[in-house]
């Protein structure tokens, strides 16, 4: 299980990066009783053979990882949600992309504390090539979406070590004054 | 924290920028490279990528790409780290929590300087070629 909501979207959000995704939508949600997020992509997606096998802790990608026989970030996901009462929804459709959306019962004793969005975003917007990434999130009385596209233009670019402390320091001053 | 602007962020930008123009405006040649499969996050390699970040940053350095990865296969010793220096072996650091994220931009990038119990792969055929 991922110590926090933050490491499954990491995760998530990884694989559709690594699936060759120029789009990637991070809707995160959440309020007192639930938490609700869903990662859309348009990146080479699954067919039902392979979406079944990505569920299968025992299977990774052929060609992805060079002698790796695990994949665990949705089997992952999917104890988690086990665990504490959530839902999994994947749908895929090859060349289109892909929809991972899941809840967790915020109230929930097991569920894993929320994490750092903010540093998660962060580490998201440093993979090589030319995607964007959008995070919009959500509470009941407020919301802000923050995109990678938008720092670069903003910023320059996100190689530079200030520019990657300012995009950071941004997200989480979005963060940090939402009206929870 | 205040709530910040992109109008805020971009004059941010340029009065870091006038503090990055001072500093050597040589090219970026070094890249550390973090493992962020689902090993690395678990591990936890967010929190070492963003104090390698805040080390960088609270040292002046401007010429280090850092970039994150997916698995690099060392999954036994995650979280890991790649840090590539010319004239250097190329190596990649395992079992990188942020104290020893820091230690790798203090010596191995500041003082070119490897350490030596937390390398993991890659040093002896850089040295052999």
């Amino acid at each position: 299980m991922h110590a926090s909501v933050c490491d499954i979207i990491a995760d998530l959000a990884q694989n559709a990066i690594e699936a060759d995704a120029t789009r990637i939508e991070v809707d995160v949600a959440t309020d007192p009783a639930e938490i609700r997020v869903r990662i859309q992509d348009n990146g080479k997606g699954m067919d039902e053979r392979t979406l079944a096998k990505a569920k299968d802790p025992f299977y990774s990608e052929p060609g992805k990882h060079d002698r790796r026989r695990v994949g665990l970030g949705i089997p992952l996901l999917m104890q988690t949600a086990s665990a504490v009462g959530g839902t999994v929804d994947i749908q895929s459709t090859p060349g289109k992309g892909t929809c991972v959306s899941f809840t967790l019962d915020a109230r929930h004793l097991d569920t894993p504390p929320f994490g750092d969005l903010p540093e998660t975003f962060l580490g998201l917007m440093t993979f090589g090539g030319s995607y964007d990434l959008i995070l919009t999130r959500t509470t009941p009385n407020d919301n802000y979406t923050v995109s990678r596209s938008e720092l670069v233009d903003t910023l320059g670019n996100l190689e530079e070590i200030d520019n990657l402390v300012l995009a950071r320091a941004y997200v989480r001053s979005q963060e940090e004054n939402l009206n929870l | 924290m205040a709530k910040l602007t992109l109008d805020d962020l971009r004059k941010l930008r340029d009065e870091k920028q006038k503090a990055i123009e001072k500093r050597d405006p040589s090219n970026k040649d070094a890249q550390i490279i973090v493992g962020m499969g689902t090993c690395g996050i678990a591990a936890g390699a967010k929190e070492t990528f963003n104090a390698i970040i805040d080390e960088l940053d609270a040292k002046n350095i401007s010429h280090v790409l850092v970039r994150q990865t997916g698995c690099m296969g060392l999954c036994h010793s995650e979280p890991t780290v790649e840090v590539i220096v010319p004239d250097m072996p190329t190596v990649i650091y395992g079992n990188v929590n942020a104290e020893v994220g820091k230690q790798i931009v203090n010596d191995h990038i500041v003082s070119k300087r490897l350490i030596d119990n937390h390398i993991c792969d890659k040093p002896a055929m850089d040295i052999v070629r």
